[in-house]
C-alpha cells in the first residue's frame, strides 16, 4: 500500500510554512513579553556609513558622461588589447592582423571624434 | 524562570538530564553569536583583523561574522583613534544598531585619546558619548587581548537578567537605545560629553 503521490508535496508545503512562520511568531512573542521595541529617528534613518543621508537615492546621471566611456575605451581597453597583439605579432595570420586593424581603426575614429569635440583640451 | 536547586541540577546532569532556564538558554545563544560591526579606525583595526583571521580565529567564540551594516551587528569594536571629525559618525552608527548592543573600547586611543590625547582633533575617549562595556588597554592591544575582552563580554552577557530590577538594558523600557549625536561647534564638539553616559573616574587623594 503506497501513500498517495501528492502527499509528499502536502508535507513539504506544511514544513515550508511552519519553518519560517514559527520563528516569526517566537520573535513576536519575545518582543511582546520581554524586549520592548525602541524605535527612534536615528535608528530608523537610512544607513549611509554613519553619515546623514542627503537627497533622494534615485537620481539621473547626465548623458554627457558617454565621452568618458569613449576615452576610457581608447586609452585603457585598447592598450590591454595592444600588448598581446604586439607580443604575438610575428606569429599572427593575416586574418587576425586585419581584425585587430579594424578594431584599432574604430577606436582611432573615436579618438579623432573626441579630439575634434575638444575633449582633450586641457582647459576644459 | 524559577530557580533550580543546584544540587538537584547536578544530580540530574549525572543521570543525563540537562535542566536549564529560559534566561540561561537565551544568554547562551546570544553570547555565542556576537556579530561585530565591521569598521576600523586606526592601527588597532589591524590587530582586530588579525584576531578575525586564521591564527587567532575569533570564530572559536562565535564572533567571526563581521557585519558591514549596523542593522545586523551586536557589537561595536571601537578600534583606534577617534577623531572629532569621526565621533558623530560613530555615535550615529551606534544608534543605528538594534538592541541588544555592546561596545568594546579597544586600545589607549579609544579609551582616552592615548598618545594623541593632546591633539586638537582627538576625542578623549569614546565613552564620552556611548556606553562602553569592555575596555582593553594597550597600544595596540594584541589579538589575545581582544579575545580576552571578547570573553569578558561573553561573561557579562551570561550574567544579564531577563526580569527583575537589575535586568539587561535592552529589556528595560526606560533605558535609551539612542544617544545624542554631537555636532561640530565653533571650537569643539558640542556637547563635549554626554553627561548621562560619561562617568569620569574620580581620583581620591588622602
Amino acid at each position: 500500500m503506497s501513500p498517495p503521490p501528492y502527499l509528499f508535496i502536502v508535507i513539504f508545503l506544511g514544513v515550508a510554512l511552519v519553518f519560517p512562520i514559527f520563528p516569526l511568531i517566537l520573535a513576536w512573542m519575545w518582543r511582546r513579553f520581554f524586549q520592548p521595541p525602541k524605535p527612534g529617528a536615528e535608528k530608523n534613518a537610512t544607513y549611509e556609513c554613519g553619515v546623514e543621508s542627503l537627497g533622494e537615492a534615485q537620481i539621473q546621471f547626465r548623458s554627457q558622461y558617454y565621452l568618458y566611456a569613449i576615452i576610457f575605451l581608447i586609452f585603457d581597453v585598447e592598450a590591454v588589447f595592444l600588448v598581446p597583439f604586439a607580443v604575438a605579432f610575428t606569429g599572427l595570420p593575416i586574418g587576425a592582423f586585419v581584425a585587430i586593424l579594424v578594431f584599432l581603426l574604430l577606436l582611432l575614429e573615436g579618438l579623432v571624434w573626441a579630439w575634434s569635440k575638444g575633449c582633450l583640451d586641457w582647459a576644459r | 524562570m524559577s530557580d533550580i536547586d543546584e544540587e538537584l541540577r547536578s544530580e540530574l546532569q549525572r543521570q543525563g538530564i540537562w535542566v536549564t532556564s529560559m534566561q540561561e538558554l537565551y544568554n547562551w545563544g546570544r553570547k555565542n553569536s556576537i556579530w561585530p560591526l565591521q569598521f576600523g579606525l586606526a592601527c588597532c583595526a589591524i590587530e582586530m583583523i588579525a584576531t578575525a583571521a586564521s591564527r587567532y580565529d575569533i570564530a572559536r567564540f562565535g564572533g567571526e561574522i563581521f557585519r558591514p551594516s549596523p542593522r545586523q551587528a551586536d557589537l561595536m569594536i571601537v578600534a583606534g583613534t577617534v577623531t572629532k571629525k569621526m565621533a558623530p559618525q560613530i555615535v550615529r552608527l551606534y544608534n543605528q544598531m538594534p538592541d541588544p548592543k555592546y561596545v568594546i573600547s579597544m586600545g589607549a586611543c579609544a579609551i582616552s585619546g592615548g598618545p594623541f590625547k593632546q591633539g586638537y582633533n582627538v576625542l578623549k575617549g569614546i565613552d564620552r558619548y556611548i556606553p562602553v562595556d569592555v575596555y582593553i588597554p594597550g597600544c595596540p592591544p594584541r589579538p589575545e587581548a581582544l579575545l580576552h575582552a571578547f570573553m569578558e563580554l561573553q561573561r557579562k552577557i551570561d550574567e544579564q537578567k531577563l526580569t527583575g530590577a537589575g535586568k539587561a538594558a535592552h529589556l528595560d523600557r526606560t533605558h535609551p537605545s539612542e544617544f545624542p549625536v554631537p555636532a561640530f561647534g565653533a571650537h569643539d564638539l558640542e556637547p563635549a560629553a554626554n553627561a548621562d553616559v560619561f562617568r569620569p573616574m574620580k581620583i581620591e587623594r588622602t
